[in-house]
């Protein structure tokens, strides 16, 4: 492992620079280094992911040793949750930049876009890796601004409004973000997470540490879009370009604001009944009301992008319950269960939110419009694109053969199991509301033969739009394996091993 | 865009060279005393600002400067890059190693590659600041037209 896993920062960057200086040279110079770079550092992650080490490993920028055990170097911390979120976010990176190959013609400046995929995507990789909370805010504030760029890229009325609404509302959350920050600096003197968490274990300060934890919760539930902060949400993923959408919808939300919650709530702070009680509230909400608000969009990417709200809920809810069963010390094994099935819906959820972004593109490159009530009949022509969006559409409402059915059956048993009723109640009503929706979708975009005969000269996408979709189409079918024993025991179980014993993640980085 | 008047104009020539000779020092001493690459660098993007802003210059010469301010800042960041990762391609596997002798304290050229790093973000900022005041000013032109 060593040192292979700077270059999921450096190589990112080092194409991101790369492109303005050749790009204007060469000419698709720009799309085969984005994606050969992508492609790269998926195998790489995948390589990790299934080398069978499971142990928690650090790297110290610069080579600085501890100095009387604490650590001053800046660390890449690499364990199982780690790997697995590098391993989403370089594959639906490739997925989207490769799709971009035919998509972005419609722009200019594609040097420009390129450069900031990478830059989004080298932000992204640095935000899980790192074990140092003010080198998370920088790599953070790298990704989430490329981003802001990424959504005004059409530069027209809309984009440019929902750009201005995700600047000033994320500007907030980076606020929150860095105050947080700030103030457990302040209470703590160092930045490393290892360390903080082994200090604030000796820490009773019990209001300061709450005040710290709602202030983060704030900043990263702005960047993660839960539901009092979700405003910014469906203008800024339903305005960028297709594969963008695809990206913020199906990684950056996640890398950038679940991720971190996820990290900073199990293995650096103490786990207590409270904050796992506002999880558990803001992941039902979210839940409910996204999918009440999807359910009567007619615009393809906001009744997506509302879905995406919906069923992050999913995941919040899951990683809630389990927070809650280890506060009190209940049922471990039924945290476990709750944490895995938060966890499975996540990486479901970004392969089949990214695939069904990518349909709408297609849809909209095709025929000019997203809106469902001039769209119908597109399944004749348009096969591929028909065959993955009812592939996603099933995956997404939970039916049986697609991985989204398992995830959120654990996340449902696990509910059941900790007693927590209400909860699983609404997890199926929404799952049941999901699939209302996506028939909706599914009719008006594919069936409807209304407006048929208006629109005989469309045709089924170029290759690198269909290649990515029917890639991600398999791989929602593929990923239910892992559900299965043997393989859960590769991808997730580690990752839910380092939730689970929620202090084994400082003691080890300390010893190392 | 127009250029201003020629009281304005000489002042200008006569400051902007000193105000980039101080941007240098900052840069410079930037392991020494209080600033470095960044702040280094805003100075110097402030002394070519304001030799554009008082000599102004028509569109093409611009957009052209504005062009070639962004591949600098581009290949800046490339051989910060570069320096960084030096280390891992000759062997030592440390990231931001700092592979140099480091001298004596106190020293113009001491600590290493840091002052190198210095120069490499002082002239990425200048660059970059540069780019965004010329994209403002190419801005206003498309739009008074």
């Amino acid at each position: 492992m060593s040192w292979l896993i700077t270059l999921f920062v450096i190589l990112p960057m080092t194409a991101a620079f790369l492109i303005p200086v050749i790009g204007k040279l060469i000419k698709g110079f720009q799309k085969t280094i984005t994606s050969v770079v992508f492609l790269f550092l998926t195998v790489l992650s995948l390589f990790f992911l299934f080398d069978g080490n499971t142990e928690v490993y650090s790297y110290k920028i610069g080579g600085w040793e501890p100095v009387n055990g604490v650590p001053i170097a800046i660390y890449f911390v690499i364990d199982g949750f780690t790997i697995l979120m590098l391993s989403i976010i370089n594959l639906i990176g490739f997925f989207s930049a490769f799709y971009a190959i035919s998509y972005i013609r419609r722009f200019t400046a594609e040097n420009n876009f390129y450069t900031l995929l990478c830059l989004m995507v080298g932000g992204m990789n640095g935000v899980v890796m790192t074990g140092d909370l003010f080198n998370l805010f920088v790599f953070l504030e790298i990704a989430v601004i490329a981003s802001y760029a990424l959504v005004a890229f059409g530069v027209e009325k809309n984009e440019l409004e929902a750009s201005f609404k995700y600047q000033v509302l994320g500007g907030i959350a980076s606020l929150l973000i860095l105050f947080g920050i700030g103030l457990i600096y302040w209470k703590t003197k160092t930045l490393n997470i290892a360390d903080v968490s082994d200090i604030l274990k000796y820490s009773n300060d019990r209001s300061f540490l709450l005040f710290t934890q709602i202030i983060l919760i704030a900043g990263f539930g702005l960047k993660g879009a839960m539901i009092p902060f979700h405003a910014w949400l469906p203008d800024a993923h339903s305005s960028a370009p297709s594969p963008i959408s695809a990206m913020l919808s199906g990684v950056l939300i996640k890398a950038i604001g679940i991720y971190c919650i996820i990290r900073l709530f199990f293995n650096m702070f103490i786990i207590n009944h409270e904050i796992s009680l506002v999880f558990i509230i803001l992941g039902s909400l979210s839940m409910v009301l996204g999918v009440f608000l999807a359910v009567g969009q007619w615009d393809i990417k906001r009744l997506l992008a509302y879905h995406s709200i919906s069923q992050m809920g999913y995941v919040i809810i899951g990683v809630g319950i389990g927070m809650m069963i280890l506060a009190n010390n209940g049922n471990k094994s039924v945290a476990a269960l709750a944490i895995t099935g938060g966890l499975f819906h996540l990486i479901n959820h970004a392969v089949f939110k990214s695939l069904l972004f990518l349909n709408a593109g297609a849809i909209e490159y095709k025929t000019g419009t997203r809106n469902l009530k001039e769209l119908g009949g597109l399944f004749a022509y348009m096969p591929v694109t028909y065959s993955t969006s009812l592939g996603a559409s099933m995956a997404i409402s939970g039916i049986p053969p697609f991985n989204g059915f398992f995830s959120k059956l654990l996340i449902i048993l696990a509910a059941i199991k900790g007693r927590f009723y209400l909860v699983a109640f609404l997890a199926v009503v929404v799952s049941i509301i999901t699939l209302a929706s996506f028939m909706k979708f599914q009719k008006f975009s594919f069936f409807n033969k209304s407006s048929i005969t208006e629109k005989p000269k469309i045709k089924e996408v170029p290759f690198p739009m269909c290649f990515s979709m029917i890639v991600l189409a398999i791989l929602c079918l593929g990923l239910s394996l892992l559900i299965f024993p043997g393989v859960r025991e590769t991808v997730l179980t580690p990752v839910v091993d380092i939730l689970m014993n929620t202090t084994d993640y400082s003691s080890t980085i300390k010893d190392i | 865009m127009k250029g201003m008047s020629s009281i304005v104009k000489k002042i200008t020539q006569l400051l902007s060279g000193m105000i980039f000779l101080y941007g240098i020092y900052i840069i410079t001493h930037g392991h020494l005393t209080p600033g470095g690459g960044f702040a280094g660098g805003a100075i110097i993007a402030a002394s070519l600002i304001i030799l554009v802003l008082a000599f102004g210059g028509d569109e093409l010469t611009v957009v052209k400067r504005k062009e070639g301010s962004s591949v600098t800042e581009s290949l800046a960041i490339l051989a910060f890059l570069l320096f960084a990762s030096f280390a891992l391609i000759i062997g030592t596997n440390i990231f931001f190693h700092n592979y140099l002798p480091e001298g004596i304290i106190g020293n113009l050229v001491s600590a290493g590659v840091i002052p190198l790093y210095n120069i490499l973000v002082g002239i990425e900022v200048a660059a970059a600041l540069f780019t965004i005041i010329l994209a403002f000013i190419i801005y206003k032109e498309e739009i008074s037209k």
